[in-house]
């Protein structure tokens, strides 16, 4: 493992969180790191708790128990706009973009903030459209009317409008085409360049163990191994005990 | 590539269900939403008191193809046969009358009544009562249908506390004990140990294991551990159609199953 | 034939035309009063059934700006202010806390209120009705009868401000704030939204419009203390027929239950009229729930 991720303080660290749905205790004590300008993996089956540690990160849930620190300051439970504010992008499992506002006021959500200038919405806009060239063209439209992957790239062109400092992103491959899932990984790539920290839930396990410098596999509620995501092969035992049949 | 394994029904898995003919048979079983084919042409059959898992990775048609079963959904095509009776596009009380009970993924149980009241609606659901005058309670073989029922889940020590203050694991066990107070032939379990630790679902998985000698199952699971603990066989579906099938070992050295997990 | 021929003499032309501009003259403050209601149950989901007392007491609050400035233009903006205010107040103290709970919470808590608001209007500015004198006396010939152009001018001023409300939630980003909560509050705030802000914000906007047209209105109506009730029943038919959080649907139907109303006044006497929107209400829950004009989310 790099040293970097030991040495200083991590953007982003999960200590012993424990997440309950009503009585259903979900989060058995997670704990995990982000460091900053990194792309973690998270990995596992359906139903173990990955989504829902993306959302005790992001307020959508409130922990019981344990403690979520941005950049050593505490975060946990804040609710989710001061999140954003702070610089922490959210890309959902099902996308979730404003089905009735167009591409452009989807994005306006997230650029309309204080302190950005005209120049900055600019550039901020200029680069979501080169890395989206399909999202320029179809600006005016509302977003209902976009494709699933059109959809997934709207999702996450919002999400960098925040200029966030690390982004969670929670299977954005899922019910794509493989053209699709690989134009994914460039994104998660080029944003990995800019210094944007990545915390990535997926299944596709490939991708992952590509995009990510470490990975943490999770099980019925706790993290269960965790390594550099180089140690790491498709076809190793441990990646078949956790994630396959 | 579908990769049919055994599913030879003269020879019978682990010994059970021997040549008798399915108790459930489905013949080119489709659901398509508008574009989008969920399930396309499932051929699928259940022996007799078989205890089998449903599996694949999201969107393969699992929850799909548990609604279709027990009438939430109404097939596009194919048919569904059940005990011999053709079931397709039935009602779900209807089909519950016809045997098939089903537990649900969110539980579904009345917080506000007992976990006995709970599985005695249950029970009542097999009698047509048209007294209006004795109390719910007065019914001796409906009240002992009901305790059997909490029996068979471990609950009848509870059987007066509010369904409320059930921990999540012992929920979970009334929702698959209020199925069982039908007194159903074809049980279908809707991810029973979702939610739970470790601990429970070691629980849920001996309780399932305990009810399944008597009956026949169907589950929609998650977990691995419990779903080749538990089964005699294994269906994986795979975008609305059956990609594998056969016993755990089987599935578990198939390739082609390992690779769609792993999206490699 | 005969009794066609008879019938279709018997239809009073220029009554009907007379009661067309009366019914549209209604319709656009309903359509005022109705918009509040809408967005802030389009929005957050809230039943404000204390929604006439804002209108009251806007005319409350017009009848003594116009004492004390004698303008009604400037009476009509102050009011909408200082209701809009108070609204503000009520949904930071009674309503915020009740967010994310079971939805009769807010029912209670806003029927509560209206109670409330009611006794002390009654209380503070008793029984008798006050008036505000119309800020034109202007008539022009309509048939037979001599009638006001500041009716006309109501209609004109409200479909403005609704007109004013619509462009601001399309290209304002506020308004863009406003759509994007009501659509998906939970992303709204993963954007950085601030929801509870954004609920409060309507909730101030949807008061001032009631004021608003509580001041308009005040003029030919007189202001009392339960001058809310009446309006604020047809505003919830209306808003159940045109689709809850629809702007478009409501001013529509506000628009569609006047006419008709106003229509059958010629028939029947104006209390017996009212049967009218009872019955397109009816009809709407029976055949079309989600209302006339629903756009599918």
């Amino acid at each position: 493992m790099s040293d970097a991720a030991n040495s200083a303080e991590p953007l982003v660290r999960v200590e012993g969180v424990h997440t309950y749905y009503g009585k259903s205790h979900i989060l058995h004590g997670v704990s995990l790191t982000v460091g900053a300008g990194e792309v973690v993996g998270l990995l596992g089956r359906n139903g173990v708790g990955k989504s829902t540690t993306l959302k005790s990160i992001m307020g959508l849930v409130r922990p019981t128990q344990g403690a979520v620190t941005l950049n050593g300051q505490a975060i946990t439970g804040l609710p989710p706009h001061k999140l954003a504010r702070l610089g922490v992008g959210y890309v959902p499992e099902d996308r979730r973009i404003f089905r009735l506002l167009t591409v452009m006021e989807n994005l306006r959500t997230g650029l309309d903030r204080q302190g950005v200038t005209e120049e900055k919405r600019k550039t901020l806009l200029d680069k979501v459209f080169a890395y989206f060239p399909v999202l320029a063209e179809r600006r005016g439209q509302a977003g209902g009317t976009l494709s699933g992957g059109e959809q997934q790239m709207l999702a996450i062109a919002r999400a960098i409008m925040l200029e966030p400092k690390i982004i969670l992103l929670d299977e954005p491959t899922e019910g794509l085409m493989p053209r699709m899932v690989s134009q994914i990984g460039h994104i998660i790539e080029a944003l990995h360049k800019e210094g944007i920290s990545i915390l990535l839930v997926e299944q596709n396990v490939p991708l992952t163990l590509q995009a990510s410098q470490r990975v943490y596999i999770m099980e019925k509620g706790n993290v269960r191994h965790h390594c550099a995501a180089s140690e790491l092969d498709v076809h190793d035992a441990v990646i078949k005990q956790y994630l396959g049949v | 590539m579908r990769v049919d394994a055994s599913r030879d029904q003269s020879s019978p898995a682990n010994g059970r269900g021997a040549a008798s003919p399915p108790l459930l048979k489905t013949e080119l079983l489709s659901v398509k939403f508008g574009g989008l084919a969920a399930l396309s042409q499932v051929n699928f059959e259940l022996a007799q008191n078989e205890v089998r898992a449903v599996i694949g990775p999201n969107g393969a048609g699992k929850s799909t193809f548990f609604n279709c079963l027990t009438g939430v959904l109404r097939p596009t095509g194919g048919r569904i046969t059940f005990n011999g009776e053709e079931i397709t596009g039935l009602r779900s009380n209807l089909i519950s009358q016809k045997g098939i009970a089903r537990s649900y993924q969110i539980t579904n149980i009345l917080p506000n009544a007992t976990a006995l009241e709970n599985v005695r609606i249950a029970a009542q659901s097999r009698r047509h009562a048209w007294n209006m005058v004795s109390h719910h309670g007065g019914f001796a073989d409906i009240n002992a249908r009901a305790e059997s029922a909490l029996q068979s889940v471990g609950l009848l020590a509870k059987a007066n506390e509010l369904a409320a203050n059930l921990s999540h694991g012992e929920q979970r066990n009334l929702e698959i004990g209020i199925a069982l107070a039908t007194e159903p032939k074809l049980l279908c379990l809707d991810e029973p140990t979702a939610g739970m630790s470790a601990a429970e679902t070691n629980e849920t998985k001996e309780l399932i294991r305990r009810i399944a000698k008597n009956l026949t199952i169907l589950i929609v699971e998650h977990d691995m551990e419990v779903v080749m603990e538990l089964c005699d066989r294994i269906t994986v579906l795979h975008y609305g159609q059956i990609l594998a099938e056969g016993t755990p070992e089987e599935i578990q050295a198939n390739p082609r199953v390992l690779e769609v997990y792993l999206k490699t | 034939m005969g009794a066609i021929g008879e019938f279709l003499h018997s239809i009073p032309v220029d009554l009907l035309i007379i009661q067309t501009v009366n019914g549209i003259v209604t319709g656009m403050i309903l359509a005022l009063v109705a918009s509040g209601l809408t967005l802030i149950f389009g929005i957050m989901d809230v039943v404000n059934f204390a929604h006439g007392e804002l209108f009251m007491l806007g005319a409350y609050m017009g009848v003594i700006a116009f004492a004390m400035t004698g303008n009604f233009w400037l009476a009509l903006v102050l009011a909408a202010l200082i209701i809009g205010i108070f609204g503000a107040a009520l949904q930071i103290l009674t309503l915020r806390p009740l967010i994310g709970r079971d939805p009769l919470n807010t029912i209670l808590a806003t029927f509560g209120v209206s109670l409330v608001l009611q006794n002390y209007a009654l209380w503070q500015f008793g029984p008798v009705a006050r008036k505000i004198s119309a800020p034109m006396s202007a008539e022009f010939t309509l048939f037979y009868l001599q009638y006001p152009w500041y009716r006309i001018v109501i209609a004109l001023l409200s479909g403005a401000i609704i007109g004013g409300l619509w462009l601001f939630l399309k290209f304002n980003r506020f308004g863009v704030w406003i759509r994007a909560t009501t659509q998906d509050r939970v992303m709204a705030q993963a954007m950085g939204i601030p929801v509870p802000l954004v609920y409060t914000g309507v909730f101030a906007l949807g008061a001032a419009m009631a004021a608003a047209s509580g001041v308009l209105f005040a003029p030919f109506g007189g202001v009392d203390s339960s001058m809310g009730l009446q309006w604020v029943l047809e505003a919830f038919i209306v808003v159940v027929v045109g689709g809850m959080g629809n702007l478009g649907g409501s001013v529509v139907a506000a628009i569609f239950i006047s006419l008709l109303e106003a229509y059958a006044a010629v028939w029947l006497n104006p209390s017996q009229a009212v049967i009218v929107s009872f019955v397109v209400l009816i009809l709407t829950l029976l055949f079309r729930p989600t209302g006339l004009f629903a756009v599918p989310k």
